[in-house]
């Protein structure tokens, strides 16, 4: 299993590029199977072929040889003369005219020979001593110039009584054959094989394709999920065909993606309720705390008049009073980020403007050097109202932490963010940078973390520890980002950056608002995009669970059983459709009276 | 001393922006619930009403509503921070403006006072001839009259006022910054979407909407621009 198994790991890394490797070496395995098999079959085959082959045509060689001579022998003078060996040869080549053999004669000096003498050099000095010591017939296998002969080497002798050494006459015949023959049935068998072999390889090319094939496909349907699983599509199921090893692998796959779906769900969950919580508790905060805030103005004005003690602790009251506020509309605000409902007013502005206003609102155009582009030189579509909160957060921070002189600067930029695969789009970069002591580096990381305090030495200040987390947020939201380092100089620098958005894109009101995250595991790819950016009712169901925030509301008693009360519990959370419906029967009624 | 009416349900709430309103100098009256406010409206002739949009029984927005069916009272309306669905539709059902909670005392008093000065103020155009004709549109700038085919138009404070400020100067775009400043004392940073709702609004009410608009047009990127066309 290990094959496909890998096979399916090498697809998820890389892409369908690189899909045939596991066919390529089916392929190739097989191949190489089909073609070891055919040759070592062959050459088997062959060798025991050959054997045989030649066996028999040595002794049938030999046989004839020796009937040939048998059948001469006894006209042989004893002591035959030279013209009594040229006959025998020419006898015995006549004898066996259809063969190409070469006949040697020899009797003690004399020697007669039938055919080319250079024939002869076959004969061997080993040939030629076995002749000598040996009375029977000899012969060898001799290669030369590439061709093969069979040597055969005959004393003849005189016959003796059975169980007697023959005693030889002294005359001996050799006889030198080509072995054409065989080399053509050689031929003939390595043909045959190499027929046998290219069919066997097509046809395990064939059937590595097919089991290829067969494997492939569930691999290839368990890449596809792997990647969907990895694209987040957590729901992915395999559809598990038969019972081999790749259906079981498919059920653990399965198995594997249902817990894996249900870990997420129930962390989604956990974390959606947490939230919650902290929007929940920030609400029930916020009754009480709107019918103090109401009055602190009151008690402010009065407490001058106050004895000293009484006065201080009126005052007292009236500056926490606005500080919890605070803190608690920060907490709102971020609880809004974090259920996916914090929306963009998107308007074009004259960025240079906007942010002459933000310091001149809060009397801070005398305390920050603006390095600012001429009016309506930098237009943008952003939502002024966050831009304001950006500005005035990051600018405030300076303030508060560093030291004079507070530096902002709007430039612009061409983006180089190729990380979202969104093209380059000009970008707006707006830096505070101040001269005070700098960030601690190990700060730096944590910088824009909710109620992260820099130093100890912050515990309480003006800000309520969410400004720069809600900073993020907003930067986060318009599709920017926002970073905070330190001056080779001395001081700190947070820099800001906002896609430039195309004024003229038709359409693109809030709606067109992306969030570029999704918050809340429930919603599902366009629920995402619906909280965002619209402002009709549609979006509200892309925040799921929230819904219970109207039993939660039940606590307040009062507000229960009525059909826009939901609008109590959280922003989200309203009994839209009881709202829209009113609105449209109202709508048609005035139309009825007829206006 | 300019007549508040502070409809409210919340015990706590509503005697803190009572407490607070009368502090700033206003006579203040205070209903629980919108039947309630819906009869002080008639009885107690409010100038403004402070409306809390969350309201048991009839809510907030059919409260607005029911009152603009018959006055021209200024409406500001009370409502959690960032709850957009209910600026929105706070402010189509003809909302002036609206104040976020935990309301300051200074801050509602502000938009109070903005309001009421839509209602009396002559407007910028004193030295021009009483009545201008735009079309089927007549307006009367010193008696704040608008008539259109002859027949009075029944306009909110802030749609009077937003209708004054782009009619006295003709053709010429103003951002909705400009228009925030302007009709609703509002800082730069002020919510355009006042200006949007409250020109749907005027649209409706000119006869213009569902058609191309005849008087208020929309300068995309920039703002608005009446033209009678």
């Amino acid at each position: 299993m290990s094959g496909p198994r890998r096979a399916a790991r090498r697809e998820q890394g890389t892409r369908p590029a690189f899909r045939g490797g596991l066919r390529l070496r089916l392929v190739a395995g097989f191949g190489l199977v089909a073609v070891v098999s055919a040759l070592s079959t062959g050459v088997l085959t062959f060798r025991e072929a050959r054997t045989g082959v030649l066996q028999q045509s040595q002794d049938a060689v030999v046989k004839q040889f020796r009937d040939s001579v048998d059948a001469r022998a006894p006209g042989i003078p004893d002591a035959p003369d030279q013209a009594d060996l040229n006959h025998l040869v020419a006898d015995l080549a006549w004898a066996n005219r259809s063969q190409r053999w070469r006949y040697l004669a020899t009797y003690g000096a004399l020697r007669a020979a039938y055919g080319p003498q250079d024939a002869f050099d076959a004969l061997t000095p080993e040939l030629l001593r076995s002749v000598r010591t040996r009375s029977a017939a000899v012969f060898q296998r001799v290669r030369r110039d590439g061709r093969a002969y069979l040597v055969v080497g005959l004393p003849v002798t005189y016959a003796a009584p059975a169980g007697m050494a023959p005693t030889p006459s002294g005359l001996v015949l050799y006889l030198v054959a080509p072995q054409e023959s065989e080399q053509v049935y050689v031929t003939a068998l390595v043909t045959a094989i190499e027929r046998a072999t290219v069919p066997a390889l097509g046809l395990a090319v064939v059937l590595a394709l097919l089991v290829a094939r067969g494997v492939l496909r569930p691999v290839r349907a368990l890449g596809r999920a792997t990647r969907r699983m990895a694209a987040g599509r957590l729901d992915t199921r395999l559809t598990v065909h038969g019972s081999d090893e790749l259906a079981d692998l498919s059920r653990t796959f399965n198995d594997t993606a249902a817990a894996l779906e249900r870990s997420v769900a129930e962390l989604r969950r956990m974390e959606a309720q947490a939230r919650r919580f902290a929007a929940d508790v920030s609400h029930e905060l916020r009754t009480p705390l709107a019918a103090m805030t109401a009055v602190t103005e009151v008690l402010d004005e009065r407490a001058a008049r106050l004895d000293e003690t009484t006065g201080e602790a009126v005052r007292l009251v009236s500056e926490e009073t606005a500080r919890l506020a605070r803190l608690v509309e920060d907490l709102m605000e971020i609880s809004r980020f974090d259920a996916g409902a914090a929306e963009l007013a998107l308007d074009d502005i004259d960025l240079a403007e906007s942010i002459r206003h933000t310091l001149a609102a809060r009397g801070w155009l005398h305390r920050v050097t603006a390095d600012l582009p001429a009016a309506g030189a930098v237009r943008a579509r952003v939502d002024p109202r966050r831009l304001d909160v950006v500005v005035a957060n990051l600018v405030g921070n300076a303030l508060r932490h560093g030291a004079p002189p507070v530096t902002l600067r709007l430039t612009t930029a061409r983006g180089e963010r190729g990380r979202d695969g969104r093209p380059d789009e000009d970008l707006i970069v707006i830096t505070v940078a101040d001269r005070g002591p700098g960030i601690p580096h190990a700060a730096l990381p944590h910088l824009f973390e909710r109620f992260y305090k820099a130093s100890a030495a912050r515990t309480r200040s003006e800000s309520s520890g969410l400004g720069l987390a809600i900073t993020a947020e907003n930067v986060r939201l318009h599709g920017g980002h926002v970073r905070a380092d330190n001056r080779p100089g001395g001081g700190a620098v947070f820099t800001v950056e906002l896609p430039l958005r195309d004024k003229t894109v038709p359409g693109s009101d809030t709606k067109s608002a992306t969030m570029p995250r999704n918050t809340d595991g429930a919603t599902d790819a366009n629920g995402g995009q619906e909280t965002a950016g619209t402002i009709d009712g549609g979006g509200r169901k892309g925040v799921p669970g929230m819904k219970h925030v109207q039993g939660t509301k039940g606590v307040h008693g009062r507000k229960h059983g009525h059909g826009t009360k939901g609008v109590h519990g959280m922003e989200d959370v309203r009994g839209t459709q009881g709202v829209r419906g009113t609105e449209d029967t109202d709508d048609a009624k005035e139309r009825g009276d007829g206006r | 001393m300019p007549r508040i009416l502070l409809i409210e349900d919340d015990a706590a709430v509503r005697r803190g922006v009572q407490l607070a309103l009368r502090h700033q100098g206003h006579d203040v009256r205070a209903a629980v619930c919108g039947e309630e406010g819906l009869e002080q409206v008639r009885s107690f002739r409010p100038d403004v009403v402070v409306l809390d949009l969350m309201l048991p029984g009839l809510s907030g927005l059919d409260v607005c509503r029911r009152i603009r069916e018959r006055e021209q009272v200024g409406i500001v309306m009370m409502t959690a921070k960032g709850d957009s669905i209910d600026v929105i539709v706070g402010l189509e059902a003809g909302a002036d403006d609206y104040v976020v909670k935990p309301v300051q005392a200074r801050g509602l008093d502000a938009r109070i006072r903005a309001v009421l000065r839509r209602l009396d103020a002559p407007g910028p155009g004193t030295v021009r001839p009483r009545v201008e004709t735009h079309g089927e549109l007549e307006i009367d700038r010193a008696g704040l009259l608008v008539r259109r085919q002859g027949q009075p138009v029944h306009l909110a404070p802030s749609e009077l006022r937003l209708l004054l400020a782009l009619s006295a100067c003709p053709g010429q775009v103003l951002s909705r910054q400009q228009l925030l400043e302007t009709v609703w004392e509002h800082s730069y940073h002020g919510d355009i979407r006042l200006v949007d709702a409250c020109v749907k609004r005027l649209r409706g009410k000119l006869g213009e909407l569902g058609g191309a608009p005849r008087y208020i047009h929309t300068v995309r990127g920039f703002g608005y621009c009446f033209r009678s066309s």
